[in-house]
């Protein structure tokens, strides 16, 4: 534990952040500060939450370890095995469907080579299937980091894809800035 | 063009900054209501203009303030639900993104007439770019006087904070929201008692959403008279739909309550109708959870009536013929669509969202999924259709919270409406509409 | 405190405000008791999850005699004065209990001839009273592999019907609570995330409050169907609890203690792990005579009550 300790911790910025995000709350209500300060250790490790950063985030708001675990298991934007630098969000509810999202998806595989849930050999892209995020007027809709990528196509996602790999995009950014 | 409340200045470049928004006569409702109004008079006044919540229930937003509990020494919290997660329904992140200080507005608002000093917006985190909008214009609030310490010399005092989701659509569900704040699980509680009473960190609080906090200041501003004068019936102002699927122009309309339906559907200002001139098929009118309609009766009641946009005449002949407003997510099907299989997303979707506390919809939101998932690959059998619908009414009424109804309606409406469709597919071992 | 009548299934009672219909219908007993898989007197917050004790309430109150639009959980909704409540009075009731037990089997094992939870496992009687003869499903059921939780417990997850007790026995009986519900909807799982043990002085009365045969005494583990086992209430001076006990015997044997259950299965009162697992020399106890099975349980079907127990166990000394 004590060995990686550095790798874990925030850096001065962010436990400011983390501060700021923390006395939103009244007085002994920090625990309200779990899912934001998950979202910001998630961007922090790499886009997942290992079970030594979650304990370091139990710690932060001096709560019990599994009450951290409980949290981040329940919520589906939270990842809590490895995944790829770029993760790419692929919304599969109806109206969605009915815009070809089907089709977005498969593409998606056939040119990463892999499936919803699995991460490229290299390491750079994850694909995941999630349910309405909330933008149907302008199906089929992805998600890369917070960024929302709207009426896409065969061609925009090849598009994109070319710009991530160019850029060696990685999608786990602090999503507070 | 009809009557504009929440969209009026929605395409002036820069709205989401203060400058812009105080231009246009923002913050006038703030100023006018610290000065005039007291916190009851405000509540009396949202009342009278009859505005119902926006999020789906169209419980009226008035008489819900009124619940809450001013007899303790308790703080008290004012929380606006921008978990918009209903498939088919996003006019809030609109709202959210393209002017946020209507919302800020409406939040000092409502905030005041409840006595909250420090309130809070859920923002589903999904949407963490909206929540860097909204936060970047609290600071601009703060900034001006309009939120902190003594607004506007009043005396009275507020704290405003956005606080990011992180992927449940239980979380629109105000007890699961009130949870979800304070850092649990989005388990819904078990009602009684209701969150006027016993709510965020066991004070009274209200939980209202994005669209109906939105409208606050156009009621302070013109009167509960004006705002009642729009609309129809018990279905007062205007209301966004965001509307989508097979028409020709998807997007976020606001509307008198009252239109008719096939206006809506057909006519240039509003969905301009259906794709590639198909057929209408089906319509989901107020968001995934809500009856679906065959085109039929979307257009017309039971009864040979026009159908319009409003609470009373979508849900004319109840659940046998009609449907609701809900979130007024207006999903559109042509004759391409497979009803089964749009149905299978749905419910996957339920499965999916369900937070497994209790049996009914824990259980039979899977089982569901898994029967639609057999019937659409064409492994059905033609007494899954009975066992879905034995299901979907036993999951019905029986659960904590109204996701349970929420998961079940679908599946109740599809095969009320669209039997055959799903015998097509049982007897073909394939989808009907597949070539 | 006020009292108020009720009316449940025809019956009166008379209760104390606040009390729970469940609670009224214990008090008039018998077959108007709803079922309770979740509910649990000693455990604050408990119930409400499992749906399995739904009643109609045909009148709200004497003042207010509209009734209740949906069914209504008994453990968690308090009686009003007047109240007119509907158990195995109402069709649609049982229709429902019929339903809510089938949704607690769809993902269950029905693992019951190897699970040592069988005559003693709440949801064996649900389904012995309200399930279907057949089951209608035919989907793959969602699996777990059970793991040991601790040196003295194993979890079997896939009997788990998520009555949330054990966790509540972790909250509010330890200092530290170390596992919990983690996962969402039917992949909700009781867990410690990672494998940690539960380890504390009285972890082991999870395995008493557990309808189930979720959580089970590792170190009773196939040594005996519960049914050919002789219950004995006894007790011994303990620092750490009360030390009243059941011991759970097979000739001069202690196979297991537990806690001592009333005839709804809840606890008398907690017992510590001292008590539970390291004490199972008979003459470590005080016997004080058979446990008497209330319920219409398998174990009293083994009339073991009239066994003449010194007589067969002369090393067996009971207080008189």
């Amino acid at each position: 534990m004590q060995n990686n300790k550095n790798n874990t911790e925030f850096n001065s910025e962010t436990l400011s952040l983390v501060n700021r995000i923390i006395n939103r709350y009244p007085q002994g209500k920090q625990k309200s500060a779990i899912l934001p300060v998950l979202h910001i250790a998630q961007a922090e490790n790499k886009g997942w939450l290992s079970a030594e950063i979650m304990d370091y985030v139990a710690s932060l708001l001096d709560i019990q370890p599994i009450e951290v675990y409980e949290v981040a298991s329940f919520y589906s934007m939270f990842n809590l095995q490895p995944v790829g630098n770029c993760m790419i969000e692929v919304c599969q509810t109806g109206p969605c469907w009915l815009k070809g999202s089907e089709e977005i998806l498969a593409h998606f595989e056939k040119r990463l080579g892999i499936k919803p849930g699995e991460t490229t050999a290299d390491g750079k892209f994850s694909l995941k299937t999630v349910e309405c995020l909330a933008a149907c007027g302008n199906a089929p809709v992805i998600q890369v980091g917070t960024e929302y990528h709207e009426k896409i196509t065969i061609e925009k996602a090849d598009e994109l894809l070319e710009k991530w790999q160019a850029e060696n995009k990685c999608s786990h950014t602090n999503p507070y800035f | 063009m009809a009557k504009q409340i929440l969209l009026n200045n929605i395409n002036v470049p820069g709205l989401a900054s203060y400058e812009v928004y105080r231009k246009l006569g923002g913050y006038s409702a703030v100023e006018k209501t610290l000065k005039n109004y007291t916190p009851d008079e405000v509540t009396a006044e949202v009342k009278k203009s009859g505005l119902r919540g926006r999020g789906g229930a169209g419980f009226p937003a008035g008489m819900k303030w009124g619940f809450i509990d001013k007899s303790t020494d308790n703080p008290r919290y004012f929380v606006c639900n921008f978990d918009e997660s209903e498939p088919g329904t996003f006019k809030d992140r609109h709202i959210g993104q393209l002017n946020p200080h209507q919302l800020i507005e409406g939040m000092i608002l409502g905030s005041y007439a409840l006595g909250a000093r420090s309130s809070y917006i859920y923002i589903r985190g999904e949407l963490f770019y909206v929540l860097r909008i909204i936060e970047k214009a609290i600071d601009e609030a703060y900034r001006n006087g309009f939120l902190g310490e003594n607004i506007l010399g009043s005396g009275y005092s507020l704290d405003l904070h956005c606080h990011p989701g992180a992927g449940a659509y239980i979380c629109g569900e105000e007890t699961a929201l009130i949870e979800s704040l304070e850092g649990k699980r989005g388990n819904p509680r078990i009602k009684p008692p209701f969150p006027a009473i016993v709510g965020l960190y066991n004070c009274p609080t209200v939980v209202n959403n994005v669209e109906t906090i939105a409208n606050l200041p156009w009621i302070m501003n013109n009167g509960a008279d004006a705002y009642a004068a729009i609309g129809i019936g018990n279905s007062n102002g205007t209301k966004l739909i965001s509307a989508c699927g097979h028409i020709n122009k998807p997007g976020i309309y606001e509307i008198e309550l009252g239109l008719p339906v096939k206006e809506f559907i057909y006519s240039d200002e509003y969905c301009g109708g259906i794709l590639n001139g198909k057929k209408l098929k089906a319509v989901v009118a107020g968001g995934s959870s809500v009856p679906v309609l065959p085109a039929e009766l979307i257009l017309r009641t039971a009864n040979g009536e026009p159908r319009l946009m409003s609470y009373e005449s979508l849900s004319d002949g109840g659940f046998q013929s009609g449907t609701m407003l809900g979130s007024g997510g207006f999903i559109v099907m042509d004759e391409t669509a497979c009803i089964v299989k749009n149905l299978l997303t749905f419910s996957r979707f339920y499965h999916h969202e369900s937070c497994g506390q209790c049996s009914p919809c824990r259980e039979g939101t899977g089982w569901i999924e898994k029967i639609l998932y057999r019937i659409e690959s064409g492994k059905g059998s033609m007494k899954d259709i009975d066992l879905l619908t034995d299901i979907a009414k036993h999951i019905e009424g029986n659960t904590i919270c109204p996701l349970g109804d929420a998961a079940a309606w679908p599946v109740a409406s599809a095969i009320r409406h669209f039997r055959e469709e799903f015998e097509d597919h049982i007897k073909l071992q394939r989808c009907p509409l597949s070539k | 405190m006020s009292l108020v009548k009720v009316i449940i299934d025809n019956i009166e009672v008379e209760v104390e405000s606040g009390t729970t219909i469940l609670n009224a219908a214990r008090k008039i007993g018998g077959s108007v008791v709803p079922p309770a898989m979740c509910y649990y007197t000693k455990l604050e917050g408990s119930g409400g999850y499992c749906r399995s004790c739904l009643v109609k309430v045909a009148q709200g109150s004497a003042k207010d005699p509209r009734p209740m639009p949906k069914l209504v959980p008994s453990c968690r909704t308090t009686v009003q004065d007047g109240m007119v409540v509907q158990n195995i009075t109402s069709p649609e009731v049982m229709d429902n209990r019929r339903a809510i037990t089938e949704f607690l089997l769809l993902n269950h094992p029905l693992d019951c001839p190897v699970c040592d939870q069988a005559g003693e496992c709440h949801l064996q009687d649900l389904s012995y009273v309200h399930g279907l003869e057949e089951t209608r499903t035919t989907e793959e059921r969602r699996t777990f592999e059970p793991i040991d939780i601790g040196d003295k417990i194993k979890l079997n997850m896939n009997r788990c019907i998520l009555c949330y007790r054990c966790v509540k026995v972790a909250d509010q009986l330890t200092d530290q609570r170390v596992h919990g519900v983690l996962g969402r909807g039917d992949h909700s799982e009781i867990s410690t995330y990672i494998l940690k043990a539960i380890d504390n002085d009285f972890s082991g009365n999870m395995i008493d409050v557990c309808p189930v045969g979720a959580l089970t005494d590792k170190t009773f583990r196939f040594k005996s169907r519960v049914w050919y086992t002789n219950p004995m209430d006894a007790h011994r001076e303990c620092s750490k609890c009360g030390g009243k006990t059941v011991l759970w015997m097979k000739g001069d044997e202690v196979l297991r203690v537990t806690g001592r259950k009333d005839k709804y299965g809840e606890l008398e009162e907690f017992i510590c792990n001292d008590c539970r697992f390291e004490k199972k020399n008979p003459n470590e106890w005080i016997i004080e005579g058979p446990r008497k099975i209330e319920r219409h349980s398998v174990i009293s079907q083994n009339h073991y009550e009239k066994l003449l127990i010194e007589e067969n166990n002369p090393k067996i000394k009971i207080e008189k």
